[in-house]
């Protein structure tokens, strides 16, 4: 049902008008502090800084507590963040407190993508929230809010100026988060040279535009101690858990052989000063900064890139809801058209490797064949020239009969020989064929110890010269 | 004291060289004892004598990040201030920064002993975003000393040869981190060959006694585990006396050298000191149990300056000299395979359409061979 016009008469003109007596909306701080402590607080911390600058024994001495925490080892090979949430309480009132750690920052040779996966990671955070706020069904009331209230920024105390990686990971953060530079180890600068120092760093953030965290100085309560806090930037600071006794106290301190450093002592560090800007008067307004001005930047951005426009006065208004579905439905599209192609290309490439494939059978089987018939012409030839050489073989060895008995019963019958060119036999006596058999009848009962058949030849003549036969015997 | 010679007998002159038994100098010749002997024993004086004329010379390479307290230790081991307007660059300049080398040379004298120091400086180094190879315009450097010595060593007048040679390169670790990192590591193992390294742990007063015990500790292991080889000091003699020996086991068991230097004086404990001023309490450069600034110096000028520089010449010169030979005769080898019988082709691989053509032509001529052949046997054949 939709509500009916109502006639807004805008009264231009405020008026103050003066209460006769006590109402009682005064307690509406009190209301609100009431139901904040009941709900609890959630604070998020993101420290960065290379590996052993002391990050970790800052929170433990910050909060007061020993978070676990192994060493780090120097040898990763790219910058992880590792959230971990920790459930504090003082007092009545509970904290829930994330702290980031960045590890392997500022280890490798190559550090030109390192401050990547710090600013992915605040990205993502803002992502959630902006998710969780575009839901339909949603409950910021119970969301745990993740987003990075605090960067803190430890630099190393090299006494010079910033580090190059130092001033190219700020300027990628600084739209992105509060920064608060500290320096880290302060106990190895002395006095003069902390000064010096604390200058030429502020100068070189202020001169390559870095914007980071200023202390808030327009609430007249705070604005004084804030004022002169942002002039202590950056905050030089030495971290410890274990205890030293000074005087009669026991207090947290490093015990060097030339003296004692106290964390707590703010002639000697500002460790003190850190303490109370971070936690003691601006946590709720580092939570704010982090809501109304980076967060919102982040979300325009991102809507910005959705395609939705803030309403023109001559245009009609865009409903968020509409150019969703709008967008929805054609990013939908477009993954239906993708997938379509991408199916499109598989059976393409398939069809391809299938034809290939068939060419290559078709070729093999070619090659097959062509050897096969390769095959059975050299058998063919090679069966012919063994016929032959049987062939020749045979001729040869009639004639080495023939030649033989033609040498043994005639001695002058060179004319059968004629053919028998290539066995040359050259005894004048011939044999005839009948006498040959008889000649050799006998050559094989009486083993002839002769070298060659011409000397055979010669014995048989001789024994037939000696030994009488009679037709029909042989003795 | 006045000799037997009755000739007073200043530093100059010192007797240390010759032994517990002789005190000698070069006037007279007469020992203690009154003994007979021949008189070499006077030689250490002679070198001595030698050396001091002829003077001394060190070139000490310094590398490390920018703000690690180099330029001031330097200054502080050599009492003077070698780096008076040196300009720093911002970190926006050091971006891109690429390593330099610098040298500065002064001429120290020291009772009568004159030394010639080259500090060579590596400004830039690990300072930029990507420092991939950074190391390599310092390895570039130390090898041009080396190239230059080896032909000024193999030149024809070899009188006045300029010693350039880096002895010694002191590497600046952060005390910041657990132990070496990837850098660190890198760095050395690209140089330990070519020169000797001294690691040191820079800024040593941002670490209480246990820690530094610690981090000494995790440095010495992880140098084993890589494999990288700093420079050892050598054995002492076995006749040496305990103390002595006591000492140098307590040297070597100090590595790596946790150090602070200053470029000002305080007043600590009534005297005047060099050292640094805290509103906890005061550091003193040179006090033993506030860091190993005086191992240091003790080691590195008074006791192996003259061993850096036989180690750099014998081992690391030495390693050069032969990697250079074998490559000039394995390149000398190649080109003379080049000159074969075969007249000199071109060099350039022959393309591949060529080759094939050529490999045809071969399998040609094979065949036609073959075929030869057994024609040649079948009429051999026919005529049997």
């Amino acid at each position: 049902m939709a509500a009916t016009d109502v006639d807004v008469f805008s009264n231009e003109e405020k008026r103050n008008l003066s209460l006769g007596g006590h109402v009682g909306f005064d307690s509406l701080p009190e209301q609100l502090v009431s139901k904040s402590v009941t709900q609890g607080f959630c604070f998020n911390i993101l420290c960065v800084g290379e590996t052993g600058i002391g990050k970790s024994t800052l929170m433990n001495t910050l909060f007061n507590t020993m978070f676990e925490n192994e060493e780090a080892s120097h040898y990763q090979n790219g910058v992880y963040l590792r959230p971990r949430t920790y459930d504090l309480q003082e007092t009545n009132v509970r904290l829930k407190l994330t702290i980031v750690d960045t590890v392997g920052f500022g280890d490798q040779i190559n550090k030109e993508d390192s401050y990547k996966p710090i600013v992915d990671y605040i990205d993502t955070q803002f992502e959630n929230y902006l998710q969780e706020e575009l839901k339909i069904k949603r409950s910021l009331f119970n969301y745990h809010d993740t987003r990075i209230h605090i960067c803190l920024y430890f630099i190393a105390p090299t006494g010079h100026s910033l580090k190059s990686l130092d001033l190219v990971t700020m300027k990628k953060l600084d739209s992105k988060v509060n920064i608060i530079p500290i320096i880290a180890k302060a106990d190895t600068i002395s006095k003069s040279e902390l000064h010096k120092f604390k200058i030429k760093i502020m100068s070189e953030l202020v001169s390559n535009g870095v914007q980071i965290y200023q202390f808030p100085t327009d609430d007249e309560t705070v604005s004084e101690i804030n004022a002169s806090m942002n002039a202590h930037l950056p905050f030089a600071v030495v971290g410890s858990v274990e205890e030293v006794k000074v005087g009669n106290k026991a207090v947290r301190a490093r015990q060097y052989p030339w003296g004692v450093v106290q964390v707590e002592n703010e002639s000697h560090c500002d460790f003190v000063k850190l303490r109370e800007m971070l936690i003691r008067v601006n946590m709720e307004d580092l939570r704010e900064q982090t809501h109304a001005r980076h967060y919102e930047l982040y979300r325009r951005c991102k809507l910005e890139e959705m395609g939705f426009k803030d309403t023109d006065p001559d245009s009609e208004p865009f409903s968020l809801q509409e150019t969703y579905e709008a967008k929805r439905k054609e990013f939908l599209g477009d993954l239906q058209r993708k997938e379509e192609e991408m199916r499109q290309m598989f059976v393409n490439k398939v069809k391809e490797t299938e034809a290939e494939l068939k060419d290559k059978e078709r070729e093999l089987h070619e090659k097959f064949e062509q050897l096969k018939r390769m095959h059975q012409e050299e058998k063919k030839k090679v069966e012919d020239k063994r016929g032959y050489l049987e062939e020749e073989m045979n001729a040869f060895n009639k004639r080495k009969a023939a030649a033989e008995t033609l040498s043994l019963s005639q001695p002058v019958k060179k004319d059968k020989d004629k053919k028998n060119r290539s066995v040359n036999m050259e005894n004048q006596s011939g044999v005839s064929a009948s006498s040959s058999k008889v000649m050799m009848a006998k050559a094989n009962v009486e083993p002839l110890n002769c070298q060659s058949w011409w000397q055979a030849i010669q014995c048989c003549t001789c024994l037939v010269h000696n030994a009488t036969w009679r037709p029909g015997g042989l003795f | 004291f006045t000799c037997k010679a009755n000739v007073l007998i200043t530093t100059h002159h010192a007797h240390r060289f010759t032994g517990a038994n002789f005190k000698c100098c070069i006037y007279c010749w007469v020992t203690d004892e009154e003994k007979q002997y021949v008189g070499f024993a006077t030689l250490p004086n002679q070198v001595h004598r030698k050396s001091v004329k002829k003077g001394f010379d060190f070139t000490l390479m310094v590398a490390g990040e920018s703000g690690m307290g180099k330029s001031t230790l330097v200054n502080s081991l050599f009492l003077t201030d070698l780096y008076k307007d040196r300009k720093l660059l911002n970190a926006e300049e050091r971006i891109n920064q690429t390593v330099e080398i610098i040298k500065h040379t002064v001429d120290i004298e020291e009772k009568g002993v004159k030394l010639k120091l080259t500090i060579v400086d590596t400004p830039g180094f690990g300072d930029a975003v990507n420092n991939n190879e950074c190391w390599k315009p310092i390895t570039d450097y130390i090898d041009q000393q080396f190239e230059q010595y080896f032909r000024d060593e193999s030149g024809l007048n070899r009188k006045n040869i300029q010693d350039n040679r880096v002895h010694c390169c002191l590497y600046f670790i952060p005390p910041f981190g657990h132990g070496l990192r990837p850098v660190d590591v890198e760095f050395m193992k690209a140089l330990h060959e070519k020169v000797n390294i001294i690691p040191l742990i820079a800024k040593a007063d941002c670490l209480t006694p246990n820690e530094i015990k610690k981090l000494k500790d995790r440095i010495r292991e992880e140098i084993d585990k890589f494999g990288i080889k700093v420079y050892q000091f050598p054995e002492c003699d076995s006749d040496e006396d305990e103390e002595f020996k006591q000492l140098d086991k307590e040297l070597k068991e100090c590595t790596p050298f946790a150090v602070i230097g200053s470029n000002t004086v305080v007043e600590a404990r009534g005297q005047r000191v060099r050292g640094r001023l805290y509103p906890w309490g005061i550091v003193e450069v040179e006090n033993q149990s506030h860091c190993d600034f005086v191992k240091l110096r003790n080691m590195l000028i008074r006791s192996h300056m003259h061993d850096l520089k036989d180690v750099t010449c014998d081992v690391h010169y030495e390693n050069y000299r032969a990697q250079c030979i074998q490559e000039m005769t394995s390149k000398l080898a190649q080109d003379n395979r080049m000159e074969s019988p075969i007249p000199i082709l071109p060099l350039s691989t022959p393309d591949v359409d060529t080759e094939k053509l050529i490999k045809m032509k071969d399998e040609e001529l094979k065949r036609m061979q073959e075929m030869l052949n057994k024609m040649q046997q079948q009429m051999h054949d026919k005529e049997q």
